[in-house]
């Protein structure tokens, strides 16, 4: 009652009971103090729910609710149970989600619509006597109304407006830029959609209603490995993490699990404590360094050589002084080892060329199906030359066939994997190889020196084609050769002893890595003994750090190659773990109808990222790497001196990659005139183009009538995260203050670009209305035009998928949006509704003319055996064979949020599917309409609704095979009718199982096994890349069918990547004598990996994190370096280049490497971040000192399994190779001052 | 005015004292600390915090044994007034020099500092510059009690302190006739008593008790009973984990 008086208890009696001889006590005082810590933890609800983009855990979350405020949240533990010999899943999460709640009741939490002063003062008084479209129009036509508020982003002076304002202002500049541009100018950036996939859709579905642009993100965060769609097929697929339990030799390379993969650590610890052994591989002492049985910390950016060292120990003694059983069967079926290699002559010297391709031989093995699509190798049992199944032209115009049985059709065969023997070689001949390592500049540089070119002795066939008599050889003898093995042929560049300075062999990987030859072959040794004993069960972990060099593709194919040699790809506890960004969306083929509105309209608009961004916010203007620069020696004749953004523009031409914008005119007019021709559309623009009456967008990106006008970012922070060349966007983007400090090639006197058209002052602020949504006052939000307030994690019902985990994790509204936010499925359904209120009479029912790339896993993706331009007369303009497709799509304008919210027909007509097989899902449709109900009238009568995002989740629950039994089984049939093998069995049992909204709101679930995925779930195994390739004999979706270690297309093999080889960093040239200032000598490797007190774009505003670490920006030196330019560590320190600068505090460690230095990416420069000396400007993010540079060979399209898909494939935005200058700041100035900062925001505001 | 200063304010300050802190100690128990600002700043504060309490710990002995025990044991004691009061201005001396010190030192840190200025509340301000007058005004009795050096007048301060302590009437008249700067002393020390429920001075209680009970503890392991009463002998048995 009272606590004093409960105190004073002398009346009682005062007997004790004791225990202990008396050590012990037992009181009889007050306890009510106790409620007062019982009531800290009282709760009045739990609602499950996870964390959304960027974070790639997906573990499952208690949400505490106490008087309708979310107040913590703890980790659950209810995931089902895991099968007995493998440890459960749970404990699944860290301090980063453990902190998230703090932002729902923050001070940055975005909590009223806000528009851009200047802008709403305009827009309400323009208001006042016009109608929305009008009034947006009016304003667009005023280029000094136009420029007032362009010129102000980023320089606060936002105000507060109602949801009815700021959606007003939203659809009226969309409706605007389609009827007067083109709606492709109307384009949406969002990333991960995994990570809440209904979030995503509402935007991405908005956009492809109304023919707006859907933006990539994997490759342009650099995170989409090339190598992986280049020798699978397939953008990524990745063992879960249980499977690193299943591994006896886990190689982490460039991985920091237990700092970047906390919930998934565990399987790591758990792995070590069974006996499992692990080596680690980075440059600095990492968190994951501490587990290793071995460190190796080679010299960052040349994984490629050290990968190759480890491949010729393999090969030499596994492969060759003894060949393992396994290894042999393993590659021999499973790779292209045994196909044949044209040798062509490049010059007077024979080179690796195309694969021999049935159509070569006489009498096209008698393939009449698709023969130059089809690889040829030799069959031991006949004597003969065959095609193997299994080759992509088994895959498109016939049934049956398409498999990876040892057979070519029906007959049985075993292919020779190597004409070493004398018997099998017509002749050995000399074959050139090109050698990058001499191009090494600055600290990669070593004192070995070798040729350009190295000329080694191969096997050959001799046979006779159509164009007379040719050698050929095997993958694996050129393979071999390319290690730098020696064979006994003879001829120079080959070796047989590990310690001669020969590119391949550990001694010369030491010199250039850093990491001791006796070391790199033991590892080396144990990771393939380990796979022979197991057959298979060695495993490679890998984090983006590798993958974000200019030559990427070097360091991962030195990855597979490692795990192909042993026989680890599709192994449980075997195979290539890359661990990045895409986080598998398992629902994927029930999610995309509702994502990209394929229920009513196909297709959809797709870019990818890094080539739109390269263009629209011109970095190619500024581009420094030249093309002959990374053009290989051995480059057979051809026009390759061009600039990069050239080769972009032919891809695009090609049809290989998308465009965004396609045409220069707006196509709702190309579709009217050719409709007034009383053409047909596909003719009409082929003719057009043809004649240059029609022009393509890409040509000439700075003209106005090419630009994006506007532009939506949502789960997304792209200006303060993701934007490589973050002050090129500003400076051209946006048109705003920005760092800036190099020059363009025409004030430099470069070399301008041929196919681009040149305009000599650049245009400052393409963008007309740049909308960002978002719970948080993020670096984007700072520079956006409208900024709507988005339901938290915890606020809004979504659906969560990740590669590390099989489960199925729901995000729940565990309280209503808090302030005026609403989720992000009711936010572009107010848009779409507003869009709908206001068009009519403006827009209507109109015809869209979509330009479509060629796309991998479709029938067209076997378009171009050649490369030929039509532009240049070298072929004809075919849409869809030489050119992209043009696609005439119907857009009813004044319907879309009618069809936004109910689910079209097209899918009744169509059927669903992806990777290339498509079922019927009838069924579903009729299913989800007695769930969800129908719409009862309006132009959507009578289909299934999607009112809310439960609706929206149960639409991607129903239609997907992985959360649908009676989908699985159809979507397993239907890849039977290919392979010609029966599968069904992996759905078994599954056939009435339907997972929905509310079972994964109860537990955790685990999906159906599916053919959209290369593994399976099974109480057998862990889910695993492959597995079904090599368990069920399904093909790679590549070329050869099979793994495919050499690459074969024109642009691979002038750009020297026929075969994995090792390629130091590239020179970008960004610390000029302009830019670097006297006495600033300290120079250092830019690196930029994911951090410990926050993950991706999401957590580095939030205070509970920052007061663990420094509070704000930090840039990690080496002790010796930092001494060199006088820094101590906390110092403030300016990081600069001719990108820009960055200011931060020096975090002076051991743990970093001399000659790089690390900034974990997107540290916010809301936080903590004082003005920089360099640009007079307040200092920038990590990508302030980065710029996009494109690689033409992620270019390349219409060939196989190098195809154009969405997220797939494409050009990806490397930023490891650059260098920057670094100081100590003499004067730290937060430009805080009145005169510094109140005149622009209030002007702003006004 | 001399009545209600010295007879009737002593008995308001120590009832407020008193009530106020049951009450405070009753309705918000978790505000009963030091509200120590360590964390924010240990510069300064080790060393002027153990000056201060070191020498407010003596002082308020001193004043506690000085001022309450009967004049008849000292004189059984056989120590003479003038060298109690000799006494009394030495160790007195020395001990508010050292207070005041360490106090001027908290003083400043919390003042300067814009962290511990920023967490401090009026109370925390008012109630230190307070206790530094005060220790001001005690130095400054030092020369007029040595004009007394044989210590009649703190004799007289004695009868005071003793007359309302037993509850006597006419306390206030030994007073009376004090230089102005003990009578400004003995006022602000009253008001000191008047305001301690609503500072944090409140830790002295605790700071006084806490260690006592911690040594005098019976064992090392303590278990807190849900019995609220003892049962009988023959009902332990019936007791269950449960209750």
């Amino acid at each position: 009652m009272s606590h004093l008086l409960d105190r004073l208890n002398f009346l009682q009696s005062n007997e004790l009971e004791q225990f202990s001889n008396g050590h012990g006590q037992v009181t009889r005082e007050n306890r009510d103090w106790e409620d007062t810590y019982r009531n800290r933890w009282r709760h009045d609800k739990v609602v499950r729910s996870t964390h959304g983009v960027n974070c790639t855990g997906s573990c499952s979350w208690k949400i505490y609710v106490k008087s309708g405020i979310v107040t913590w949240e703890t980790q659950q533990t209810d995931y089902p149970r895991t099968r007995a010999d493998l440890p459960n899943h749970e404990p699944r999460g860290c301090a980063r989600g453990a902190s998230y709640s703090w932002y729902l009741y923050s001070a940055n939490r975005v909590k009223n619509p806000l528009v851009r002063g200047r802008l709403m003062k305009v827009w309400r008084k323009m208001r006042e006597t016009l109608k929305p479209i009008e009034a947006w129009t009016k304003l667009q036509a005023d280029p000094i109304l136009r420029a007032s508020y362009v010129e102000t982003r980023g320089k606060g002076g936002f105000v507060r407006a109602t949801w009815d304002e700021a959606t007003e202002i939203t659809a009226a500049a969309n409706a605007y830029t389609a009827k007067t541009y083109g709606p492709d100018r109307v384009f949406g950036f969002s990333p991960i959609p995994a990570m809440s996939m209904v979030s995503y859709a509402a935007g991405s579905r908005y956009l492809s209603l109304m023919g707006g642009v859907c933006m990539s993100f994997y490759d342009w965060y650099c995170d989409l490995p090339p190598a992986s769609p280049m020798t699978w097929g397939e953008q990524t697929d990745v063992p879960e993490s249980a499977d690193w339990y299943n591994s006896g030799y886990l190689l982490l390379w460039g991985s920091n699990v237990p700092q970047t993969r906390t919930p998934d650590a565990h399987f790591y610890t758990e792995a070590r404590y069974k006996g499992t052994k692990s080596a680690v591989i980075c440059p600095d002492y990492s968190e994951a360094a501490k587990f290793g049985d071995v460190w190796l910390n080679a010299k960052q950016g040349t994984d490629a050589a050290l990968a190759m060292a480890f491949g010729h120990v393999i090969l030499r003694e596994f492969h060759l002084n003894r060949q393992t059983e396994y290894f042999e069967e393993y590659t021999r079926k499973y790779s292209d080892f045994p196909m044949l290699v044209k040798l062509e002559n490049n010059d007077g010297k024979l080179v690796p060329g195309r694969f021999l391709r049935a159509d070569d031989l006489d009498g096209k093995l008698g393939e009449d199906n698709n023969p130059k699509w089809k690889t040829v190798a030799f069959d031991e049992l006949s004597g003969a030359y065959v095609s193997p199944n299994g080759s992509v032209g088994y895959r498109w115009g016939e049934d049956g066939e398409w498999n990876l049985e040892e057979k070519a059709k029906t007959a049985e065969t075993r292919l020779k994997m190597s004409l070493v023997l004398e018997e099998d070689h017509d002749d050995v001949v000399g074959v050139d190889f090109p050698y990058f390592g001499g191009e090494a500049f600055g600290q990669f540089k070593t004192d070995a020196v070798h040729p350009d070119v190295l000329t080694r002795n191969i096997p050959v066939k001799k046979i006779k084609t159509a164009d007379g008599e040719i050698a050929v050889a095997t993958v694996f003898d050129l393979f071999c050769a390319n290690y730098g093995l020696d064979r006994g042929l003879g001829g120079g560049w080959v070796t047989s002893d590990y310690a001669s300075d020969m590119p391949g062999t550990p001694a010369w990987a030491e010199k250039i890595t850093g990491v001791p030859a006796d070391k790199i072959a033991h590892v080396a040794r144990e990771f393939a003994d380990n796979a022979e004993k197991t057959n298979g069960k060695s495993m490679i972990i890998i984090g983006a750090a590798m993958n974000h060099w200019f030559h990427m593709d070097m360091n991962y194919r030195g990855v597979i190659n490692m795990l192909v040699m042993c026989g680890c790809v599709g192994q449980s506890g075997g195979g290539w773990a890359h661990y990045v960004g895409q986080e598998k969306l398992r629902p994927q083929t029930g999610w995309q109808p509702l994502a990209f509105a394929l229920d009513w309209n196909r297709p959809p608009r797709h870019m990818n990222s890094t080539s739109a961004w390269y263009a629209h916010t011109d970095q190619w203007r500024y581009e420094t790497l030249k093309a002959d620069e990374i053009l290989s020696p051995t480059a057979p004749e051809g026009d390759w001196d061009v600039s990069l953004i050239d080769y972009n523009i032919r891809a695009e031409r090609m049809g290989w990659l998308p465009s965004a914008p396609q045409l220069k005119t707006n196509p709702l007019e190309v579709a009217k005139a050719a409709k007034a021709a009383g053409k047909d559309i596909p003719a009409y623009v082929a003719e057009t183009l043809k004649s240059g009456d029609l022009e393509m967008s890409c040509e000439d990106p700075d003209n106005p009538a090419n630009w994006p006008r506007n532009l939506f970012v949502w789960r997304s922070n792209l200006l303060g995260s993701s934007g490589k060349g973050h002050e090129y966007f500003l400076k051209h983007l946006l048109g705003t203050d920005n760092g800036v400090m190099g020059k363009d090639l025409g004030e430099e006197g470069g070399q301008l670009p041929k196919e681009a058209v040149w305009h000599q002052d650049a245009p400052r602020g393409k963008l007309d209305l740049l909308v960002t949504i978002d719970f948080r006052m993020s670096t984007t939000c700072v520079y956006s035009d409208i900024v709507l307030p988005t339901a938290s994690w915890y606020e809004k019902d979504d659906m969560n998928t990740s590669d590390m985990h099989p489960f199925i994790h729901p995000l729940q509204a565990a309280v209503d949006p808090a302030y005026e936010s609403k989720s992000d499925w009711e936010i572009f359904k107010a848009i779409a509704k507003k869009f709908q209120e206001i068009t009519p009479g403006y827009l209507g029912v109109e015809t869209d003319i979509v330009a479509l790339p060629i796309l991998h896993d479709t029938p067209a993706e076997i378009a171009q055996d050649q490369v030929k331009d039509w532009k240049k007369g070298e072929c004809d303009l075919i849409p869809g064979k030489t050119a992209p497709a043009f696609v005439a799509v119907e857009r009813d304008y004044t319907a879309i949020y009618d069809r936004f919210t109910a689910l079209g027909p097209m899918l009744d007509k169509l059927g669903n599917g992806g990777k290339g097989i498509t079922w019927n899902t009838q069924d579903e449709i009729d299913n989800l309409s007695d769930l969800n109900g129908v719409q009862l009238d309006g132009p959507a009568a009578g289909r299934p609704k999607i009112e809310t995002a439960i609706d929206a989740c149960e639409v991607i629950l129903m239609l997907a095979p992985e959360t649908n039994g009676n989908v699985a089984v159809k979507a397993w049939e239907a890849l039977e009718k290919a392979t010609g093998r029966e599968h069904a069995h992996l759905a078994e049992g599954e056939h009435g199982q339907k997972i929905r909204f509310r079972d994964i709101a109860a537990q955790p679930r685990k999906i159906i096994s599916s053919p959209t995925w290369s593994g399976i779930e099974s109480e057998k195994v862990s889910y695993n890349a492959g597995y079904t390739n090599v368990h069920e004999l399904i093909p790679w979706r590549t070329l050869t069918g099979r793994q495919q270690l050499y690459q074969d297309h024109l642009w691979m093999r002038a750009f020297g990547e026929g075969f994995m080889s090792y390629r130091p960093p590239v020179d970008l040239k960004t610390i000029t004598k302009d830019v670097q200032d006297e006495g600033d000598t300290l120079v250092l490797n830019f690196i930029t990996p994911h951090q410990k007190w926050g993950i991706h774009s999401t957590y580095t505003d939030n205070l509970l994190m920052l007061t663990l670490n420094r509070g704000g920006p930090v840039v990690w030196i080496s002790e010796v370096d930092a001494k060199s330019a006088g820094i101590v560590d906390n110092d403030w320190i300016e990081v600069y280049n001719s990108n820009g600068a960055l200011t931060a505090r020096a975090v002076v460690s051991q743990r970093i490497k001399e000659g790089s230095t690390f900034m974990y990416h997107a540290q916010e420069k809301i936080v903590n971040t004082p003005g920089s000396e360099k640009t007079g400007h307040r200092g920038g993010i990590h990508n302030s000192v980065t710029r996009t540079v494109l690689k033409p060979t992620h270019m390349i399209g219409g060939y196989a399994q190098q195809s154009y898909g969405f997220n797939y494939y494409g050009t990806v935005g490397a930023n490891r190779d650059e260098f920057v200058v670094i100081r100590k700041m003499k004067n730290v100035d937060w430009l805080d001052k009145e005169e510094s900062w109140k005149a622009p925001a209030q002007e702003a505001a006004e | 005015m001399n009545t209600f200063l010295f007879g009737i304010y002593p008995y308001i300050a120590i009832t407020v004292m008193v009530l106020g802190s049951i009450a405070r100690y009753d309705r918000d128990p978790f505000t009963w600390k030091s509200s120590s600002s360590q964390l924010l700043r240990r510069k300064q504060l080790v060393i002027g915090s153990v000056l201060f309490h070191v020498g407010v710990l003596i002082i308020f002995v001193g004043h506690l044994v000085g001022l309450l025990t009967p004049i008849v044991i000292f004189d059984a004691l056989g120590i003479s007034h003038s060298a109690k009061q000799i006494l009394a201005i030495v160790a007195g001396g020395i001990a508010g020099i050292m207070a005041l010190t360490g106090g001027v030192m908290l003083f400043q840190r919390r003042w300067v500092d814009p962290r511990i200025r920023q967490t401090s509340s009026v109370a925390d301000i008012a109630i230190l510059a307070i206790l530094l007058l005060q220790l001001v005004l005690g130095l400054g009795t030092i020369p007029v009690s040595i004009v007394h050096a044989d210590g009649h007048e703190m004799v007289k301060f004695m009868t005071w302190a003793q007359m309302i302590l037993t509850f006597q009437p006419g306390a206030a008249e030994y007073v009376a006739g004090a230089a102005v700067v003990f009578k400004l002393h003995i006022f602000l020390g009253l008001t000191i008593f008047l305001l301690f429920p609503f500072t944090r001075l409140v830790h002295i209680v605790s700071g006084i008790a806490a260690p006592f009970r911690y040594l005098l503890r019976p064992g090392y392991q303590i278990v807190r009973s849900r019995r609220q009463t003892a049962l009988p002998e023959s009902d332990k048995s019936k007791t269950t984990p449960a209750e």
